[in-house]
């Protein structure tokens, strides 16, 4: 008896042992990973506050004294580009594509999951066939679309923002996204508010959609993080500087005549852009992940 | 159940999306098909010389650069895609098994997510820059001499391998969110059965983790093939517009840059027949790589 006893003792000892051998390595795992995802983050950040001259030293200095942080850099930065322009731009389209996109969606996806009607399977089978086919393929035909639509000669500012927008005014993913969403509201209700004379309409935007709020913050995150992303088509349809957007500044402006590149002003914008994204991330993480595991699990 | 047919009804609310996807979606694909069949189509003048079933593909096919688009694609996609997929499914299991600090672990591992690829494409470019970047550096503690890697007349090999670093770090974190919900998703039962029967992890994570996750890993897979297909901006952000190292211009050319390419001598007589052209042969590409994916995954996923 005594001897079993001190047996198990010294196997739950062993098992003790093992655990925190493997809790060791586990962490030490995922902190060697965390490390690797940093470090570019890290190295945008020590070189956008550095002089200049302490850029251009080997072997590089890997920390710098917050005393000598050169927040300086991003003035310069800024006036590399007109940077403040091309966020105002980003902003202004980012908002009318996210309002016209959120429109569009919330209609079509209410047919969807709502309303009954011939070739409703069909025309929803074709949509997502789509979703397969490469954006190159529609590219072509759309920038000569808002060429006919007089929308790029003699540009203004006004056509620049509808040659950048209504392209993009409607998502077949969205669509799809919000009608599952729909589709978890009990019919139930959709009577009942039907016995009390309201209008479909009205139903959609009193009562489907704030129960859907949280799907269409995701929709409104996810699209103007791609605004804010957007590199091919802003530059493809823009006639001037003045017009593009964020990512179109970044590329360029920092080669000077020579090919130097004064990679700490470039870090600073590079900073610049980011932050927003981050500070985005990380308050509204929840409806990122809601969206992204979404789109994963309907695989 | 839905009550009847709402015909008309339904076409008014279908209509603000269906105008704008007949537009700029369907009219689109049929029209790229059109395009890469017309002879010397000029669209200037709004004229072209008939139709022509492999003109347009000849000249894809004999574009100087059409060689070093399709490798460079092709070894984007099968390096770094299956790179990618290990390493996501391996962090999100070791991820999903720890309790302590696992929403900061996670909250890091997300972040490259939400980075602008031309923003952080360009911080790569300076972490592998040959005497001020931290990766030779890094190397010099373990005996290595500094690497031209993207710098002036870098050679096709090195700018690829520092690629490949940067378009893994960058997809891993969309990935990893995958995997993790689904993980999530397993019910704890299995787990509880292997446990009581006190099977081996890694048997436990061949026998249940990844038969149970098989519907994510394909969706991921194909997903990932398709994106990998269409990679451009991220070359651009590293190299900048000559899509090379200084010196070693377009030598990291992909499929998407041939489109384009053609796309910005629109001008030119027969120009945007070559870039629907490109487009199309992009679109088999990846169209005939995702069916061999379901062909395999058929016999290996469970649902």
């Amino acid at each position: 008896m005594a001897m079993s006893t001190q047996v198990v003792y010294g196997d739950e000892k062993q098992n003790r042992r093992k655990v925190i051998l493997r809790q060791t390595i586990l962490y030490t795992l995922l902190a060697l990973f965390a490390i690797f995802v940093i470090i570019p983050f890290y190295w945008m950040i020590m070189t956008a506050i550095k002089e200049e001259a302490d850029v251009f030293v080997s072997p590089p200095i890997l920390w710098v004294n917050p005393l000598n942080w050169q927040f300086s850099n991003f003035a310069l930065a800024l006036e590399r580009a007109p940077f403040a322009r091309f966020m105002y731009n980003t902003v202004i389209v980012s908002m009318i594509s996210t309002v016209g996109t959120i429109i569009t969606t919330v209609f079509a996806a209410f047919a969807f999951a709502r309303l009954n009607f011939v070739g409703r399977d069909i025309l929803f089978m074709a949509l997502i066939a789509t979703m397969m086919i490469p954006g190159e393929m529609f590219v072509i035909t759309n920038f000569l679309t808002v060429v006919e639509l007089g929308w790029i000669r003699e540009q203004t500012f006004t056509t620049a923002l509808l040659a950048m927008t209504i392209p993009f005014m409607t998502s077949i993913f969205y669509i799809f996204f919000l009608r599952q969403t729909f589709k978890q509201i009990p019919n139930e209700l959709y009577y009942a508010a039907k016995v009390d004379g309201t209008k479909d309409l009205q139903y959609l935007w009193k009562i489907m959609v704030p129960i859907a709020m949280p799907t269409i913050i995701t929709i409104t995150i996810l699209n103007a993080m791609g605004t804010w992303n957007a590199y091919i088509w802003p530059r493809l349809v823009t006639q001037r500087e003045e017009f593009r957007l964020v990512s179109n500044g970044l590329r360029n402006a920092f080669d000077d005549a020579l090919g130097v590149t004064a990679y700490n002003e470039q870090m600073a914008a590079a900073l610049l852009v980011t932050l927003p994204l981050l500070f985005v991330f990380l308050t509204l993480k929840k409806y990122i992940i809601r969206g992204v595991s979404r789109s994963g699990i309907k695989g | 159940m839905l009550e009847d047919k709402h015909n008309i009804k339904a076409w008014f609310y279908l209509a603000p999306a269906m105008v704008l996807l007949i537009i700029f979606t369907f009219y689109p694909i049929f029209n790229a098909f059109f395009l890469a069949f017309l002879r010397d189509f000029n669209y200037l003048q709004g004229t072209w010389e008939g139709f022509t079933f492999f003109e347009n593909f000849g000249f894809v096919f004999r574009n100087p650069n059409f060689r070093d688009a399709l490798t460079n694609t092709l070894i984007i996609t099968f390096v770094s895609v299956p790179i990618a997929v290990i390493i996501a499914l391996l962090v999100s299991v070791w991820l999903n098994s720890i309790v302590k600090f696992r929403g900061v672990f996670q909250t890091i591992f997300f972040l490259p997510y939400v980075t602008n690829a031309i923003a952080i494409g360009m911080a790569f470019a300076f972490l592998f820059n040959r005497n001020f970047g931290l990766v030779n550096t890094m190397l010099g503690w373990i005996g290595f001499s500094p690497i031209n890697w993207v710098g002036l007349r870098a050679t096709w090999g090195m700018a690829m391998i520092a690629f490949l670093v940067f378009t893994t770090w960058s997809s891993l974190a969309f990935r990893i969110m995958v995997f993790l919900s689904g993980l999530q998703n397993i019910d704890k039962q299995y787990y509880d059965a292997a446990r009581v029967d006190s099977t081996r992890r890694y048997r436990i994570f061949r026998r249940i983790t990844v038969p149970l996750l098989s519907p994510m890993i394909f969706y991921i897979t194909i997903t990932s093939f398709i994106g990998s297909f269409k990679t451009y901006t991220e070359v651009i952000g590293m190299f900048g517009e000559r899509l090379g190292p200084p010196g070693n211009d377009r030598a990291m050319i992909t499929m998407v840059a041939l489109v384009y390419d053609a796309l910005d001598r629109s001008g030119v007589t027969g120009a945007l027949s070559e870039a629907a052209a490109a487009a199309i042969v992009l679109f088999g590409i990846t169209l005939f790589f995702t069916l061999v994916n379901m062909q395999v995954s058929k016999k290996r996923v469970h649902y």
